[in-house]
């Protein structure tokens, strides 16, 4: 057992993976190898089924605003921005904003695609109205 | 065959204190006070108590910190920190250590100083990669979004959260120890200032100052205290998430399973409860409350508020102190509703007592919607 504790932990774990490829570029979220969900925040072990077999792969970029709010923030703090749950369509949720509209104007339902922006000297995962509009 | 935990053990002294603004005191104080007070409701002191619980905000090691300060070299002791729901568990682990005969005297103990401290809701500090860069305003984001979901799924509006806000305040004014007592209309709730949409301020529970403290022993022991006994019949638990990005359904809470099993131990319903005491960090806690744990059906909340159904002379009285939203709200409000639904059943309310209240139940929330811990506490005549 201990052997295999030691084999999970012998390469970068799936947070700094996960920045790595996000800044250079490219999104990627986990599947499981024991159940074939997809799952996100990275993780080491399925919540799901509990298996350790996680792999990356590069998700569709597509999703669905699940919940959204509007932050009031004054506008020398940086003003009103928008926070969204955002349901991707292999499964998981993951908080982010919907940008390129106005914050009172994300909705519920609405289809969104990936974007990464600039934030901070590293890469920020935001979403956009997709083709299509509103669901 | 009842369950081995329900009515062994009871609850024989609560106190608050320094609710509201309490300057010029450290968390530390408030905590003492609170302490000192509820062991003398009980007739007890500090030296009796074998048993210690809490957790903090501040103190990372709160029962150690706290049996330095008060002298106690408890046999058991408990920080386990599940947010504000914290206390209201306290009470299960507790039960069960007394049950088993590793402590005798129980003290649960909670005190905050943050509105005199810090102005605004202090939270720990933990590594926070995927929503922190977002820049969502915490916990209020996170409860505006469930709020958000049910409005979009049930058709809950901003008015029947405004009722939430209301019946608070209405019973808040019949408590002396009630941080804001002045009117509050639904109008004022729906003009008052957008914090996360959909919530307002006036959705969003306060920032005070305070503390509290129960004393819990064996039930054959009870009768032997200067007050009537409140005897713990259920008390389940349930969590399914940390931040709300993980809340699998954002319009069902893990109420519904703490509240099962809560329900399940005491061998009792919801028609058999006389008053509830609601963990009401923001409106549309309430609301999802009386759902998930079957007081109404799932989607009809903000109906049932709307219909007075949970202010003064309501039904379902709820939050008879006047709740996280108009007597106080230190940080982790769980213990309030414990200390009130023991002076509910004890029948110390005054103005704002139930009418022979037998059964109380409390519901701790922790977390962004995430730790439910549900009890059922009652009256002797519930043995």
């Amino acid at each position: 057992m201990s052997q295999d504790a030691q084999a999970m932990l012998a390469t970068p774990g799936p947070d700094l993976v996960y920045r790595e490829a996000l800044d250079a570029g490219n999104f990627q979220i986990q599947q499981c190898g024991g159940c074939d969900q997809h799952i996100f925040f990275p993780r080491m072990v399925c919540p799901k089924c509990g298996s350790n077999e996680l792999a990356w792969v590069k998700p569709s970029g597509l999703g669905a605003v699940y919940s959204t709010t509007v932050v009031r923030r004054k506008p020398e703090r940086g003003g009103d921005i928008n926070v969204a749950i955002i349901e991707l369509d292999e499964g998981p949720r993951m908080m982010s904003r919907v940008e390129g509209i106005a914050p009172t104007e994300v909705k519920i339902g609405m289809r969104v695609s990936v974007k990464l922006i600039d934030q901070n000297d590293t890469k920020l995962v935001v979403f956009e109205a997709a083709e299509g509009g509103a669901a | 065959m009842s369950h081995p935990l329900r009515g062994s053990t009871a609850i024989v002294g609560v106190s608050t204190a320094g609710l509201g603004a309490c300057p010029g005191h450290s968390e530390m104080d408030i905590i003492a006070s609170a302490a000192h007070q509820a062991l003398a409701d009980a007739g007890l002191k500090t030296t009796d108590v074998d048993g210690l619980f809490s957790c903090s905000t501040v103190y990372s090691l709160a029962t150690l910190s706290i049996g330095e300060y008060l002298g106690i070299k408890p046999k058991y002791s408990d920080s386990n920190q599940v947010g504000g729901s914290s206390f209201v568990g306290h009470m299960l682990t507790a039960a069960m250590a007394i049950q088993n005969g590793l402590c005798e005297t129980a003290l649960i103990v909670y005190g905050s100083n943050q509105r005199s401290a810090a102005g605004k809701l202090v939270t720990m500090s933990e590594p926070d990669l995927y929503e922190a860069p977002y820049q969502p305003k915490q916990p209020p984001s996170s409860y505006a979004m469930v709020a958000a979901r049910h409005m979009h799924e049930f058709g809950t509006t901003r008015e029947q959260l405004a009722h939430v806000a209301v019946a608070a305040r209405n019973w808040a004014k019949m408590n002396p120890e009630a941080f804001m007592r002045d009117d509050l209309t639904i109008e004022d709730v729906l003009n008052s200032r957008m914090v996360s949409d959909p919530l307002s301020v006036r959705d969003c529970c306060l920032v005070t100052d305070g503390g509290g403290a129960i004393v819990m022993v064996a039930a054959d022991r009870a009768k032997d205290f200067p007050h009537k006994p409140a005897h713990v019949l259920g008390v389940g638990m349930a969590h399914y998430h940390r931040n709300i990005s993980g809340m699998p359904d954002f319009t069902v809470s893990a109420a519904a399973d703490s509240g099962e099993r809560a329900f399940a131990m005491s061998g009792m319903t919801p028609a058999d409860v006389d008053v509830l005491e609601l963990y009401d960090a923001f409106t549309i806690n309430t609301i999802m409350f009386l759902e998930d744990l079957g007081f109404c059906k799932k989607g009809e909340g903000g109906a049932f508020v709307a219909d007075g159904n949970i202010g003064p002379g309501g039904g379902t009285p709820v939050n008879t102190n006047g709740g996280g939203l108009s007597c106080c709200h230190p940080g982790m409000y769980g213990m309030f509703t414990i200390v009130e639904a023991v002076r509910q059943l004890r029948g110390n309310c005054g103005e704002r007592q139930i009418k022979d209240a037998e059964v109380a139940l409390c519901q701790g929330n922790g977390g962004r919607f995430s730790s439910q811990i549900t009890a059922l506490i009652g009256t002797e005549s519930t043995l």
